[in-house]
């Protein structure tokens, strides 16, 4: 259906942007040189001041909407950026770029590291959520961008956008992080622990030197698996594939009598043509160990920002349930922070970030509108 | 500018506060109420809410407001946080009042309650001629699907702020859209109090 006014962003390329300095780490390690693939989306206003970045989840790319030459898969918020769409193009500018230590085009593991000439693999430093942070900001500065509008994006997205409001809080106006946390608890990192065992047991793996040989892709396939449990609910599931049984039966005793254990193999072999196994032990290791409060209290973390938050979560979310949304409502209540949060009523789990599109557009649209005409005058823009 | 349809309640709230006041509104509904405060006060405003549906209206008239339960809600702000806290029309309508009321008269400088009358003369007729629990316009629910969950009168409340030394600065009866003020506890479908600790 097309709704008049609103469009997509229509024929869309990804850039390169390659840092002519290191990028210090959290750590204290330099890295470098780094690339940082990304994509825009809109106009950047003549004073700069309508630029949104978007971030994308753990395993998502640059590439956030519109569509690229000879493809018929929009990018991935595509329902939610463009023109008349809640991140409006005809309004603002919008940057989605891949996250340090990914394998979508930004440096990662499955680079090629310039010292020895072969991939990083587990020679690539170990990385944070402020590090990727940080990268993104040696980005906008390329860019020529001082202060963002928004800082958005769903899960590790949303993860990245609270982390750009403490790290930088004179650069960020608002903030929405949507089914996000501001630190993992036992349970997350306790999935992401399972799927990196999956990868690391799997002998094509070979502590992470498989770049020129055959891929740890069994392991991989079985650590996604695990991940696309907790991004599902028991309701969806239900919805999805109740007990019903796949159409072809099986050879093998277990090759998966059920529809959801075929449709759990199909992503996981579908996901290892993708994704790369390294990214996924640095990218896992990387959201366990985020702590937003730096091990104060979070509301103290938050003292500087000033940055108004919309904070959205969903009530089946399983990997997040909505109390990781309130610790964050509550730390923003102490910190004197105006902030509006709202937890939608989807069965989708903890993948509502990327499905209820109608409920976060309505939420996110008005909200931008609020904050891009307030007074601009205590940003340096 | 002049209201046409502004309700007389929130056209009593709009008087009490002065411009540029912070104001928490527990049970804030669509939001209408901290519109106007922003409009005609410039108050910086806050609400809390718990209907999903209501929350985007909210959003969609620009406010901050929270998607949760006032019975819990409080607890993180600091003492005095707010110049004003408005419980208007959810004070009967939330788990614990007595508790929400004390909260309220924690976090905010003064804290404005309004709800309605359950012994407004034509439910006491109801109720005595009829025989039923009573149907009027400011108690418009039957009993089986109604949002509200204490029932009190004019005089409970008065009676309840004394016994727990509560100061009553302001009070205010309405009756038909008009404000009264003779024999509020018979003759006024709503009463509105300005408190303080």
């Amino acid at each position: 259906m097309v709704v008049p006014g609103i469009g997509t962003v229509g024929v869309v390329s990804t850039r390169h942007f390659h840092s002519q300095e290191d990028l210090i780490l959290e750590s204290g390690e330099k890295l470098g040189p780094i690339t940082i693939t990304y994509e825009t989306y809109g106009q950047l206003g003549y004073k700069k001041e309508n630029a949104i970045l978007i971030e994308h989840a753990f395993t998502g790319d640059a590439h956030a909407a519109g569509l690229h030459t000879g493809d018929n898969k929009p990018g991935w918020w595509n329902n939610l950026i463009g023109p008349g769409k809640a991140f409006d193009t005809n309004k603002y500018f919008i940057i989605c770029s891949n996250v340090l230590g990914g394998c979508r085009g930004s440096t990662g593991p499955s680079s090629i590291d310039p010292k020895s000439g072969k991939p990083y693999a587990l020679n690539f430093p170990t990385i944070t959520i402020t590090d990727i942070v940080r990268a993104q900001k040696l980005l906008l500065d390329h860019l020529g961008i001082k202060t963002l509008l928004s800082v958005a994006g769903g899960s590790m997205g949303g993860m990245q956008a609270l982390q750009w409001a403490v790290s930088y809080p004179d650069k960020v106006r608002s903030t929405i992080p949507i089914a996000a946390a501001a630190k993992n608890l036992p349970q997350q990192i306790a999935f992401n622990e399972v799927g990196r065992q999956a990868i690391m047991a799997d002998p094509n793996w070979n502590d992470g030197n498989y770049y020129d040989r055959t891929r740890p892709e069994k392991g991989l396939s079985v650590a996604r698996m695990i991940g696309h449990i907790t991004y599902m609910s028991d309701k969806s599931m239900e919805e999805k594939f109740g007990r019903r049984f796949r159409e072809t039966k099986q050879a093998f005793k277990f090759g998966g009598d059920f529809e959801v254990e075929s449709y759990l193999q199909y992503r996981g072999n579908k996901f290892v043509k993708r994704f790369d196994a390294n990214s996924y032990l640095y990218l896992t290791k990387a959201m366990d160990h985020f702590d937003l409060s730096g091990g104060r209290p979070l509301f103290e973390a938050l003292k500087e920002i000033k940055a108004k938050f919309l904070v959205i979560a969903f009530k089946s979310d399983l990997l997040y349930p909505a109390y990781h949304s309130e610790e964050i409502v509550r730390a923003c209540k102490l910190a004197g922070i105006e902030t509006t949060y709202c937890e939608i009523n989807s069965h989708f789990g903890h993948d509502a970030f990327l499905l209820e599109t109608e409920e976060e557009s309505r939420l996110i649209k008005h909200f931008l509108e609020r904050v891009y005409t307030e007074d601009e005058e205590n940003y340096e823009i | 500018m002049k209201y046409n349809t502004i309700r007389p309640d929130h056209e009593i709230i709009l008087g009490q506060i002065e411009a540029g006041a912070s104001v928490l509104d527990l049970g804030c509904g669509k939001g209408d109420l901290l519109q106007l405060l922003i409009k005609e006060k410039m108050v910086r405003a806050q609400g809390i809410e718990k209907a999903e549906e209501d929350i985007y209206s909210c959003v969609e008239k620009g406010l901050a407001v929270f998607h949760g339960d006032i019975d819990t809600g409080l607890s993180e702000y600091g003492d005095n946080n707010f110049d004003y806290v408005v419980l208007n029309q959810s004070f009967q309508q939330v788990t614990k009042p007595d508790l929400v009321l004390q909260e309220a008269l924690r976090v905010g400088k003064k804290v404005i309650v309004g709800f309605p009358n359950f012994v407004y003369l034509p439910a006491r007729l109801q109720f005595f001629f009829l025989g039923r629990t009573p149907l009027t316009p400011s108690l418009p629910y039957r009993w089986y699907d109604t949002p509200n969950l204490h029932f009190l009168s004019i005089l409970d409340f008065t009676e309840y702020c004394s016994k727990r030394k509560i100061k009553v600065l302001r009070s205010y009866f309405i009756r038909k859209k008009k404000r009264i003020n003779l024999f509020p506890n018979l003759l006024a479908e709503t009463g509105l109090f300005v408190l303080t600790k």
